[in-house]
Order: structure tokens, then sequence, then C-alpha cells
């Protein structure tokens, strides 16, 4: 479903992203492990084409087409979508407002489903703003339920564990899950193994290209023995 | 000039007033005050058990006295209706509002411009709020798309101690042409002000605010808030001035104005003065962009750009 192939970004003369390749197949939920600095949040950037994001190399492939200089827009269209690490606040637009345009044509009903489904209790939030009233958690599980709202082909997500609490985290992984069963393919960014359980493949990030893919359990071990003890984080020569 | 007949100004003024967002059967209900005004004749007027409005024609408007009495509590909110359909003329409404001791009445105003070429529609408003009342007054445009309109709003309002005083001001279907609004609020001992205005300038509009509120009792507070938003070349100036004059009294002036494009002009001046140690009054003015992460987060939803900046900008101005 999603090619990429030796994708490269030059920022400033500063190599980002060195020749990185990645799939991830139909229905599957494919982990992204790395450290802070390695590349994880651009890789986001560049596949959805925020940020003004474009790669300086290489190409994205979403079902053969190469999308690559697509504006956002046309690849939300195409059935990408992102949550992001740090969701975007926005004053008057309620819950409300936020899921039903995500979910198109989905009704009252489903759209109070989807807040549910990631705990939330939706005559207590339908009708707030996405401001700056709700905390940082509250924020990033209404992104979630706005992405189970829009049925993506492949949701990004984007650390979508930062900010939430030991009690929400199962909610969310469920969320995950489920977003899963419905058919999306997922993209999972982080940099923690808790959140990478749930993933069919593993992949490690270092210095913006992948390094190991493989399953869940041992890349996740590796990244444990060998990433978080490295002294030399993206210099994956060593 | 096109004349109309009695019946068709009204039936002319409904039909503008629902394609702006309102609801007819408020006007046609019988338990709701109202006082609807085409150029400068008065098509209905109900008061309702404790409110008089009282109404003069003039040869450029309407002369409107409006008193609320001691100790009335008005449950459903008063409508106004202010309006002119040809596409010339002026509209000059002189207004002077008594909401006495103990009162409390909330009014919609809503001010219908809808085939505005070469149209001026002026308000002058005498306010004075008593002792303990409380008065909300949310005032909502919809003009055409010509942009041939000059709307001159402006207020001079006492509240009394312990009264508040409300009031919302929006322009953001049609063009706003040129607007030019100034209120000025006087506040005793404990009493409130809190003054919104919300605009969305598109093509050469001409957007002025000035919001002036002086704290003249001990304990009063007072906000005035802007909220602009310009597109193409439109620009707004807006001034937001309070005076802390009184021990304790608060204040604050909030005003964001967001550009979208490079052409429009968006000037912030925030004045914020204290003649006693006790006062305090902060401001905050910001000038920027449409966020772009609030765009793309949209966008990614599925949204074309135009799209996402309309649901932001809607947002803003709710």
């Amino acid at each position: 479903m999603l090619v990429v192939e030796n994708l490269q970004l030059k920022l400033n003369g500063n190599s980002i992203i060195n020749g990185l390749d990645l799939h991830v197949d139909k229905g599957e939920i494919h982990g992204i492990l790395g450290e802070n600095g390695t590349g994880k949040t651009t890789i986001a950037n560049l596949i959805m084409g925020t940020n003004s994001y474009r790669p300086t190399g290489g190409r994205i492939l979403f079902d053969g087409e190469d999308i690559s200089q697509f504006s956002v827009s046309q690849r939300a269209k195409k059935g990408i979508t992102l949550a992001w690490q740090e969701p975007a606040r926005v004053e008057g637009l309620t819950v409300r407002d936020y899921l039903s345009l995500s979910a198109k044509n989905g009704s009252a009903g489903q759209i109070e489903q989807y807040l549910l489904m990631v705990g939330m209790e939706p005559a207590q939030y339908m009708d707030r703003d996405i401001d700056a009233t709700l905390s940082g958690g509250e924020r990033k599980r209404i992104e979630m339920a706005s992405v189970l709202a829009m049925h993506p082909r492949l949701a990004i997500l984007d650390e979508p564990d930062s900010g939430i609490d030991i009690v929400a985290l199962p909610l969310l992984l469920n969320g995950i899950m489920e977003m899963n069963k419905q058919g999306s393919s997922v993209l999972l960014i982080t940099h923690s193994e808790r959140v990478t359980a749930v993933a069919h493949r593993v992949s490690i990030l270092c210095a913006g290209k992948i390094i190991s893919t493989g399953a869940p359990l041992e890349t996740s071990q590796w990244f444990k023995n060998n990433c978080l003890t490295c002294p030399h984080i993206n210099e994956p020569t060593h | 000039m096109i004349r109309y007949s009695v019946e068709e100004e009204y039936k002319g003024m409904i039909d503008a007033y629902q394609k702006a967002g309102g609801d007819e059967s408020v006007l046609k209900s019988k338990d709701t005050a109202k006082l609807v005004v085409h150029e400068n004749r008065v098509l209905a007027n109900d008061g309702i058990k404790g409110l008089k409005i009282d109404t003069e024609q003039t040869a450029r408007g309407v002369r409107v006295s409006f008193t609320v009495e001691k100790g009335t509590k008005i449950d459903r909110p008063v409508h106004l209706c202010f309006g002119l359909l040809p596409k010339e003329g002026l509209q000059e409404i002189l207004m002077k509002v008594d909401a006495q001791d103990n009162s409390e009445v909330s009014v919609v105003a809503h001010c219908i411009f809808p085939n505005a070429v070469k149209v001026i529609h002026k308000m002058d408003a005498d306010i004075n709020i008593g002792a303990n009342a409380k008065f909300d007054y949310k005032e909502t445009h919809y003009h055409g798309e010509s942009g041939g309109i000059e709307v001159i709003p402006k207020a001079r309002v006492r509240v009394g101690k312990g009264g508040v005083w409300q009031s919302t001001f929006a322009l953001s279907r049609g063009m706003v042409g040129k607007l030019d609004y100034d209120f000025e609020v006087y506040c005793q001992e404990k009493a409130v002000a809190e003054l919104v205005v919300k605009a969305y300038g598109r093509g050469s509009d001409d957007i002025k605010i000035l919001e002036k509120i002086y704290l003249e009792g001990k304990g009063a507070r007072g906000m005035a808030k802007s909220r602009i938003v310009l597109s193409d070349k439109a620009k707004a100036e807006v001034r937001g001035e309070t005076y802390g004059n009184a021990p304790y009294s608060r204040g604050h002036v909030d005003c964001m104005e967001l550009v979208n494009g490079t052409e429009a002009v968006a000037v912030a001046i925030p004045i914020v003065s204290v003649t006693n140690d006790t006062a305090k009054v902060t401001h905050e003015a910001a000038i920027g962009s449409i966020d772009r992460k609030q765009v793309e987060t949209l966008m990614a939803r599925g949204l074309d750009e135009n799209e996402a900046v309309d649901v932001i900008v809607r947002g803003i101005l709710k």
C-alpha cells in the first residue's frame, strides 16, 4: 500500500532523512521506533506532506502512485491522514464539529461512539472547543477519535502515547487495534516499546534511515538493548 | 429607486432575516417582544409587560426609546430587526435605552442589508444601565456581497452600581464594506462591562474599531475584546482602551487580528491607563497569519485549503 523508496530530505544543508526505505502493507500496523532526533516526525510530515516538507530525493508511492508532490488535501482524499504528536488547537471549533468534518456524513450516534472508543464521555466533551482549555491528553484522545471517525486507508500516528496517562494508554491502544480491525493500515511512530506491542512489524530508525525491521518483540528488544544504551545516537555505523 | 409596499417590505425583511440565519418563528411569536424597522418605517413593534418600546419616524430613520422597567426580568430575548432592502439609502437609528434598576434583558439585533450597493446605516445610542441591572446586547449584521455599505454604530453606555453591560457586535456574513464602530462605556462601583467585536473583512473592506471602557467606580471591571480576520486587500485598525480610574478596578484589552494573504493590513492599538494604585489593567494584542498547523490539521481530514481556512475563521468569529 505504502512504499517509501530511498527517501531523502535535506534542510539547510543538513541531511535529515538519508535513503529511507519502508513498506506498509494493506491491513498492517507498522511501528517505527526511534530515539529523539532520529527523524520520526519528519517521516510523518513527508508522507502527509505537512509542514511544507517535500523530499529532496526518493519516492513515496501510495497504491503505486507517487504522491510526494501532492498537497495535504490530495493525500487525505487518497485516504491518508495524520494524528499529530501535538495536535493543533482551534478556537471556536467544537469536538462535535471536528469529529463531524472528519466523519463526513457520520451520524451523531456514530460520532459519539468514536469518543467513547477513546474513553471520553460525549456529554462532557461534544460541545467543548478543541482549544487551550483541553489538557494535552484530552486533545490527543480527541485527535485519535477524529482519525477513527475518518476511517482512513492509512493512519499515521505520531507519538500517540505522549501526554497520555497510564490509565488512558490501554484505551488508546485499543483504539489503534479497532482502527486496524475496521480496515485502516497504521504507521505507528513512537519511542515506546509498549506502543509497538500492538504492531505487526516494527522498524528501527536511526539518523533518518531504517536500520532494522522485524517482529515487534524481537525488534523492540533489540532497540532496548542497543539503541537506548547507545552513545552514538544518529550514527548507525556504530 | 424602487419603492416597496409595507407588506413587501415586511416580507422582504423576514426573508432576508431568514437567509441571514434568523428564525422566522421568533418574529411571528406573540410572546416575543420585537421591533422591525425598514428604512425609516416601523413595520412591527410588539412590547411585553415591563418593556416599553416607543418609536418616532424621522426623515433619515427612526428614533427609538427602549425602557425596561424597574425590577423587570424578561425571559425571552427581545428582537430588533433593522434594515434596508433597496440598493441605495440611509438608515439612522437614534436609540435611547433605559434599563432601570434591577432589570434584566437580553436583546438580539439583526441588521440586514442584503442588496446594499450604496447604503449608510448609522446608529447613535445613549444607554443607561441602572443599579444591579443586566443588559445583554448582541448585534449581528448581514450584508450582501457588493460591499457598498457604510456602517457607523456609536454608543455611549453608563453602567450603574453593580450593573452589567455585555455586548457582542458580529459582522462576518457578506462584505463588511466600511465599518466605523465606536462604543464607550462608563462603569460605576462594582459594575461590569464586556465589549466584543468580531468581523471578517474581505475585498477592500475597511474596518475601524474603537472600544473604550472607563472604570470609574470602586471594584468596576471591564473587558474589551476583538477578533478580526482579514483577507484580500481588507484593512482594519482596532483601538482598545481601558482606563482604571477607581480603586480595585480591573480591566483587560484583548485584540486578535489574523491576516490571510499578503495584501491585507491589520493594526492594533491597545491603550491601558491606571490612575489609582490599586487598579490593574492588562492587555494582549496579537496580529498574525492563520496558523498553518490548524489549516493542515483540517486538510489532513480531507478539507481543501480554502474550506479549512473558512472553518478556522468561522470558529474565531463564532
